[in-house]
Protein backbone atom coordinates (compact mmCIF):
# COMPACT_ATOMS: atom_id res chain seq x y z
CA UNK A 1 0.00 0.00 0.00
CA UNK A 2 2.72 2.35 1.08
CA UNK A 3 4.80 1.67 -2.01
CA UNK A 4 1.71 2.29 -4.14
CA UNK A 5 1.35 5.72 -2.57
CA UNK A 6 5.03 6.44 -3.15
CA UNK A 7 4.61 5.39 -6.76
CA UNK A 8 1.59 7.62 -7.11
CA UNK A 9 3.54 10.51 -5.62
CA UNK A 10 6.44 9.88 -7.97
CA UNK A 11 4.08 9.82 -10.95
CA UNK A 12 2.43 13.02 -9.76
CA UNK A 13 5.81 14.70 -9.35
CA UNK A 14 6.96 13.51 -12.75
CA UNK A 15 3.74 14.81 -14.29
CA UNK A 16 4.26 18.09 -12.53
CA UNK A 17 7.86 18.34 -13.72
CA UNK A 18 6.78 18.02 -17.36
CA UNK A 19 5.09 21.32 -18.11
CA UNK A 20 4.93 20.67 -21.82
CA UNK A 21 1.47 21.25 -23.22
CA UNK A 22 0.34 20.18 -26.64
CA UNK A 23 -1.12 22.97 -28.74
CA UNK A 24 -4.48 21.19 -28.69
CA UNK A 25 -4.73 21.55 -24.90
CA UNK A 26 -4.40 25.33 -25.03
CA UNK A 27 -6.95 25.86 -27.82
CA UNK A 28 -10.46 27.17 -27.22
CA UNK A 29 -13.03 24.55 -26.10
CA UNK A 30 -14.83 24.85 -29.46
CA UNK A 31 -11.67 23.98 -31.39
CA UNK A 32 -10.83 21.16 -29.00
CA UNK A 33 -14.28 19.68 -29.66
CA UNK A 34 -13.73 20.07 -33.39
CA UNK A 35 -10.56 18.00 -33.15
CA UNK A 36 -11.89 15.42 -30.71
CA UNK A 37 -15.19 14.70 -32.51
CA UNK A 38 -14.62 12.74 -35.69
CA UNK A 39 -18.08 13.65 -36.97
CA UNK A 40 -17.12 17.33 -36.97
CA UNK A 41 -13.43 17.08 -37.81
CA UNK A 42 -12.70 19.28 -40.86
CA UNK A 43 -10.08 16.82 -42.13
CA UNK A 44 -12.67 14.07 -42.68
CA UNK A 45 -12.90 14.81 -46.40
CA UNK A 46 -9.12 14.61 -46.68
CA UNK A 47 -9.10 11.32 -44.77
CA UNK A 48 -11.73 9.99 -47.19
CA UNK A 49 -9.46 11.01 -50.06
CA UNK A 50 -6.55 9.32 -48.28
CA UNK A 51 -8.45 6.02 -48.11
CA UNK A 52 -9.33 6.33 -51.79
CA UNK A 53 -5.69 7.02 -52.63
CA UNK A 54 -4.52 4.17 -50.38
CA UNK A 55 -6.36 1.62 -52.53
CA UNK A 56 -5.88 3.31 -55.92
CA UNK A 57 -3.92 1.76 -58.78
CA UNK A 58 -2.37 -1.65 -59.45
CA UNK A 59 0.56 -1.05 -57.08
CA UNK A 60 -1.52 0.62 -54.43
CA UNK A 61 -0.34 1.30 -50.89
CA UNK A 62 -2.75 -1.46 -49.83
CA UNK A 63 -1.05 -4.05 -52.05
CA UNK A 64 2.08 -3.90 -49.82
CA UNK A 65 0.88 -2.51 -46.50
CA UNK A 66 -2.62 -3.99 -46.26
CA UNK A 67 -5.08 -1.93 -44.30
CA UNK A 68 -3.93 1.52 -43.15
CA UNK A 69 -4.56 0.37 -39.56
CA UNK A 70 -1.50 -1.89 -39.87
CA UNK A 71 0.70 1.21 -39.82
CA UNK A 72 -0.26 1.99 -36.23
CA UNK A 73 2.78 3.56 -34.60
CA UNK A 74 4.61 4.31 -37.85
CA UNK A 75 4.06 8.06 -37.60
CA UNK A 76 5.59 8.19 -34.11
CA UNK A 77 9.02 7.28 -35.57
CA UNK A 78 9.69 10.27 -37.83
CA UNK A 79 11.85 12.05 -38.92
CA UNK A 80 13.97 8.97 -39.53
CA UNK A 81 17.33 8.29 -41.16
CA UNK A 82 17.31 6.28 -44.39
CA UNK A 83 20.10 7.50 -46.69
CA UNK A 84 19.17 11.00 -45.64
CA UNK A 85 16.66 12.42 -43.20
CA UNK A 86 13.11 11.67 -44.18
CA UNK A 87 9.87 12.87 -42.61
CA UNK A 88 6.52 11.13 -42.99
CA UNK A 89 5.39 12.92 -46.18
CA UNK A 90 8.92 12.39 -47.53
CA UNK A 91 8.64 8.66 -46.86
CA UNK A 92 5.31 8.53 -48.70
CA UNK A 93 6.91 10.39 -51.64
CA UNK A 94 9.80 7.90 -51.73
CA UNK A 95 7.37 4.99 -51.69
CA UNK A 96 5.46 6.59 -54.55
CA UNK A 97 8.54 7.13 -56.69
CA UNK A 98 10.47 3.95 -55.89
CA UNK A 99 7.78 1.31 -55.43
CA UNK A 100 4.77 2.70 -57.26
CA UNK A 101 6.95 4.22 -60.01
CA UNK A 102 4.78 7.31 -60.14
CA UNK A 103 6.02 10.90 -60.41
CA UNK A 104 6.49 12.58 -57.03
CA UNK A 105 3.77 14.95 -55.91
CA UNK A 106 4.38 18.66 -55.50
CA UNK A 107 4.95 19.70 -51.86
CA UNK A 108 1.59 20.05 -50.06
CA UNK A 109 -0.27 18.28 -52.86
CA UNK A 110 -3.76 17.32 -51.72
CA UNK A 111 -3.33 13.52 -52.09
CA UNK A 112 0.06 13.65 -50.32
CA UNK A 113 -1.40 15.48 -47.33
CA UNK A 114 -4.38 13.15 -47.33
CA UNK A 115 -2.16 10.05 -47.20
CA UNK A 116 0.06 11.63 -44.51
CA UNK A 117 -3.04 12.38 -42.46
CA UNK A 118 -4.37 8.85 -42.92
CA UNK A 119 -1.08 7.25 -41.84
CA UNK A 120 -0.59 9.68 -38.95
CA UNK A 121 -4.16 9.09 -37.78
CA UNK A 122 -3.32 5.45 -37.10
CA UNK A 123 -0.90 6.55 -34.35
CA UNK A 124 -3.52 8.44 -32.35
CA UNK A 125 -2.98 8.05 -28.63
CA UNK A 126 0.62 6.85 -28.96
CA UNK A 127 3.58 8.83 -27.63
CA UNK A 128 5.95 10.47 -30.10
CA UNK A 129 9.14 8.32 -30.26
CA UNK A 130 11.57 9.89 -32.74
CA UNK A 131 14.47 7.51 -33.47
CA UNK A 132 18.09 8.12 -32.42
CA UNK A 133 21.32 7.65 -34.35
CA UNK A 134 24.52 9.54 -35.11
CA UNK A 135 23.17 11.34 -38.19
CA UNK A 136 19.89 12.18 -36.48
CA UNK A 137 21.72 13.42 -33.37
CA UNK A 138 23.80 15.69 -35.57
CA UNK A 139 20.68 16.98 -37.33
CA UNK A 140 18.90 17.54 -34.02
CA UNK A 141 21.87 19.57 -32.75
CA UNK A 142 21.77 21.66 -35.90
CA UNK A 143 18.02 22.02 -35.54
CA UNK A 144 18.45 23.24 -31.99
CA UNK A 145 20.94 25.87 -33.19
CA UNK A 146 18.41 27.06 -35.79
CA UNK A 147 15.69 27.05 -33.14
CA UNK A 148 17.66 29.33 -30.85
CA UNK A 149 19.22 31.61 -33.49
CA UNK A 150 17.66 35.00 -34.18
CA UNK A 151 16.59 35.27 -37.82
CA UNK A 152 14.86 37.70 -40.15
CA UNK A 153 14.18 41.41 -40.16
CA UNK A 154 12.27 41.03 -36.90
CA UNK A 155 15.39 39.40 -35.42
CA UNK A 156 13.50 36.71 -33.53
CA UNK A 157 14.37 33.10 -32.80
CA UNK A 158 11.84 30.29 -32.48
CA UNK A 159 12.80 29.96 -28.80
CA UNK A 160 11.97 33.57 -27.98
CA UNK A 161 8.30 32.99 -28.75
CA UNK A 162 7.75 29.28 -28.19
CA UNK A 163 9.96 28.78 -25.12
CA UNK A 164 10.23 32.15 -23.43
CA UNK A 165 6.81 33.61 -24.29
CA UNK A 166 4.65 30.51 -24.68
CA UNK A 167 1.29 31.06 -23.02
CA UNK A 168 1.42 34.82 -23.60
CA UNK A 169 -0.37 36.52 -26.45
CA UNK A 170 0.74 37.77 -29.83
CA UNK A 171 -2.03 40.16 -30.78
CA UNK A 172 -5.19 38.24 -30.00
CA UNK A 173 -3.79 34.75 -30.29
CA UNK A 174 -2.16 32.57 -27.71
CA UNK A 175 1.46 31.62 -28.35
CA UNK A 176 1.66 27.81 -28.18
CA UNK A 177 4.70 25.89 -27.03
CA UNK A 178 5.20 24.74 -30.59
CA UNK A 179 4.86 20.99 -30.21
CA UNK A 180 4.68 18.74 -33.25
CA UNK A 181 2.39 15.98 -31.98
CA UNK A 182 -0.61 16.60 -34.27
CA UNK A 183 0.87 17.03 -37.75
CA UNK A 184 -0.42 17.23 -40.40
CA UNK A 185 -2.92 19.76 -39.04
CA UNK A 186 -6.07 21.25 -40.49
CA UNK A 187 -5.50 24.93 -39.92
CA UNK A 188 -8.62 27.09 -40.07
CA UNK A 189 -6.55 29.96 -41.42
CA UNK A 190 -5.37 27.79 -44.31
CA UNK A 191 -8.78 26.18 -44.81
CA UNK A 192 -6.91 22.96 -45.53
CA UNK A 193 -4.50 20.41 -44.16
CA UNK A 194 -0.87 21.44 -44.02
CA UNK A 195 2.40 19.76 -43.14
CA UNK A 196 4.87 20.76 -40.44
CA UNK A 197 7.14 22.15 -43.16
CA UNK A 198 4.38 24.51 -44.26
CA UNK A 199 3.95 25.64 -40.64
CA UNK A 200 7.70 26.24 -40.24
CA UNK A 201 7.95 28.11 -43.54
CA UNK A 202 5.06 30.27 -42.43
CA UNK A 203 6.91 31.12 -39.21
CA UNK A 204 10.07 32.04 -41.14
CA UNK A 205 8.15 34.35 -43.43
CA UNK A 206 6.36 35.77 -40.37
CA UNK A 207 9.64 37.02 -38.90
CA UNK A 208 10.65 38.28 -42.38
CA UNK A 209 13.43 35.72 -42.77
CA UNK A 210 14.48 33.89 -45.91
CA UNK A 211 12.07 30.99 -46.21
CA UNK A 212 13.73 27.57 -46.25
CA UNK A 213 13.18 25.42 -49.32
CA UNK A 214 10.87 22.40 -49.11
CA UNK A 215 12.79 19.39 -47.71
CA UNK A 216 15.91 21.53 -47.21
CA UNK A 217 18.54 20.36 -44.72
CA UNK A 218 17.55 23.25 -42.42
CA UNK A 219 13.86 22.29 -42.33
CA UNK A 220 14.62 18.61 -41.79
CA UNK A 221 17.10 19.44 -39.01
CA UNK A 222 14.54 21.67 -37.35
CA UNK A 223 11.90 18.95 -37.65
CA UNK A 224 14.30 16.42 -36.11
CA UNK A 225 14.96 18.72 -33.17
CA UNK A 226 11.27 19.55 -32.71
CA UNK A 227 10.30 15.87 -32.71
CA UNK A 228 12.76 15.27 -29.86
CA UNK A 229 11.53 18.35 -28.04
CA UNK A 230 8.01 16.89 -28.18
CA UNK A 231 9.09 13.26 -27.58
CA UNK A 232 6.72 11.41 -25.26
CA UNK A 233 3.74 13.67 -25.90
CA UNK A 234 0.63 11.81 -27.01
CA UNK A 235 -0.15 12.17 -30.69
CA UNK A 236 -3.66 13.01 -31.87
CA UNK A 237 -3.21 13.64 -35.58
CA UNK A 238 -4.63 15.08 -37.71
CA UNK A 239 -4.89 18.17 -35.51
CA UNK A 240 -7.10 21.24 -35.79
CA UNK A 241 -5.47 24.62 -35.26
CA UNK A 242 -6.80 28.19 -35.45
CA UNK B 1 -10.84 13.00 -58.81
CA UNK B 2 -14.22 11.73 -57.79
CA UNK B 3 -16.34 13.96 -55.61
CA UNK B 4 -16.29 13.03 -51.97
CA UNK B 5 -18.87 13.52 -49.28
CA UNK B 6 -18.88 12.61 -45.60
CA UNK B 7 -22.23 11.93 -43.95
CA UNK B 8 -22.61 11.16 -40.26
CA UNK B 9 -25.79 9.76 -38.76
CA UNK B 10 -26.54 7.49 -35.79
CA UNK B 11 -26.19 3.75 -36.40
CA UNK B 12 -29.78 3.25 -35.19
CA UNK B 13 -32.46 5.75 -34.18
CA UNK B 14 -35.54 5.42 -31.98
CA UNK B 15 -38.96 5.87 -33.64
CA UNK B 16 -40.24 9.42 -33.31
CA UNK B 17 -37.04 10.66 -31.67
CA UNK B 18 -35.06 13.47 -33.29
CA UNK B 19 -31.54 12.63 -34.50
CA UNK B 20 -28.79 14.71 -36.02
CA UNK B 21 -27.51 14.33 -39.56
CA UNK B 22 -24.25 15.95 -40.62
CA UNK B 23 -23.24 16.20 -44.25
CA UNK B 24 -20.29 17.77 -45.97
CA UNK B 25 -19.23 17.64 -49.59
CA UNK B 26 -15.83 18.46 -51.12
CA UNK B 27 -16.40 21.60 -53.19
CA UNK B 28 -14.36 24.78 -53.73
CA UNK B 29 -17.40 27.13 -53.42
CA UNK B 30 -15.63 29.70 -55.60
CA UNK B 31 -17.45 33.00 -55.10
CA UNK B 32 -16.63 34.62 -58.44
CA UNK B 33 -15.20 37.65 -56.62
CA UNK B 34 -11.67 36.36 -56.16
CA UNK B 35 -8.67 36.72 -58.45
CA UNK B 36 -5.98 34.17 -59.16
CA UNK B 37 -2.29 34.83 -58.49
CA UNK B 38 -2.02 35.99 -62.12
CA UNK B 39 -4.80 38.53 -61.63
CA UNK B 40 -7.48 36.75 -63.66
CA UNK B 41 -10.98 36.61 -62.18
CA UNK B 42 -11.80 33.12 -60.88
CA UNK B 43 -15.18 32.13 -62.34
CA UNK B 44 -18.04 31.52 -59.95
CA UNK B 45 -18.54 27.88 -59.05
CA UNK B 46 -21.01 27.22 -56.24
CA UNK B 47 -23.12 24.45 -54.84
CA UNK B 48 -26.60 25.96 -55.19
CA UNK B 49 -28.94 23.47 -53.60
CA UNK B 50 -28.82 20.65 -51.10
CA UNK B 51 -31.71 18.25 -50.60
CA UNK B 52 -32.22 15.34 -48.26
CA UNK B 53 -35.03 12.87 -48.92
CA UNK B 54 -36.35 9.98 -46.85
CA UNK B 55 -37.81 7.35 -49.19
CA UNK B 56 -38.34 10.02 -51.81
CA UNK B 57 -40.05 12.51 -49.51
CA UNK B 58 -38.23 15.83 -49.11
CA UNK B 59 -37.28 16.20 -45.42
CA UNK B 60 -34.60 18.90 -45.54
CA UNK B 61 -33.34 21.34 -48.17
CA UNK B 62 -31.01 24.30 -48.24
CA UNK B 63 -30.13 26.97 -50.78
CA UNK B 64 -26.45 27.88 -50.73
CA UNK B 65 -24.85 31.17 -51.71
CA UNK B 66 -21.46 32.78 -52.26
CA UNK B 67 -20.74 33.52 -48.58
CA UNK B 68 -20.71 29.83 -47.64
CA UNK B 69 -17.29 28.31 -47.09
CA UNK B 70 -15.58 25.65 -49.17
CA UNK B 71 -16.66 22.08 -48.38
CA UNK B 72 -20.06 23.24 -47.11
CA UNK B 73 -21.06 21.47 -43.92
CA UNK B 74 -24.70 21.17 -42.91
CA UNK B 75 -26.03 19.71 -39.68
CA UNK B 76 -29.76 19.23 -39.22
CA UNK B 77 -32.25 17.21 -37.20
CA UNK B 78 -34.75 14.69 -38.50
CA UNK B 79 -37.41 12.44 -37.02
CA UNK B 80 -38.45 9.10 -38.47
CA UNK B 81 -41.06 6.49 -37.50
CA UNK B 82 -39.96 3.66 -39.75
CA UNK B 83 -36.74 2.52 -41.40
CA UNK B 84 -35.99 3.73 -44.88
CA UNK B 85 -33.35 5.14 -47.13
CA UNK B 86 -31.95 8.64 -46.84
CA UNK B 87 -30.78 10.15 -50.10
CA UNK B 88 -28.66 13.26 -50.34
CA UNK B 89 -28.13 15.40 -53.38
CA UNK B 90 -25.94 18.44 -53.98
CA UNK B 91 -26.47 20.48 -57.18
CA UNK B 92 -24.51 23.46 -58.36
CA UNK B 93 -22.93 25.52 -61.12
CA UNK B 94 -21.32 23.92 -64.17
CA UNK B 95 -23.61 20.93 -63.92
CA UNK B 96 -22.28 19.86 -60.52
CA UNK B 97 -24.30 17.06 -59.05
CA UNK B 98 -23.41 14.60 -56.32
CA UNK B 99 -25.66 11.91 -54.83
CA UNK B 100 -25.27 9.74 -51.76
CA UNK B 101 -27.62 7.30 -50.09
CA UNK B 102 -27.55 5.89 -46.57
CA UNK B 103 -29.81 3.29 -44.99
CA UNK B 104 -31.70 4.53 -41.94
CA UNK B 105 -32.20 1.93 -39.23
CA UNK B 106 -35.06 2.53 -36.81
CA UNK B 107 -35.12 0.30 -33.77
Amino acid sequence: MRSAWLLLLAVALAAHADDRRSGRETMSPALRTLQADDAQHPAQLALALGREQWAAGARSCASCHGEPEKLRGAATRYPAWDQGIVDLPGRIQRCRVKHQQQPAWAPEAEPLLALSALVAQQSRGLPLRPPLGPELDQAAARGQRIYTTRIGALNLSCAQCHDERAGLRLGGSLIPQGHVDDYPVYRLEWQSLGSLQRRLRGCASGVRAKVWDWDSAELLALQTYLARRSAGLTMQPPGVRP
Amino acid sequence: MATRAVITLPAAVKPGEAFEVRATVAHAMETGYRSSDEGARLPRDLVRRFECRLDGELVFAADLFAAISANPYLAFWLRADKPGELSFIWRGDNGFEHRETRPLTVA
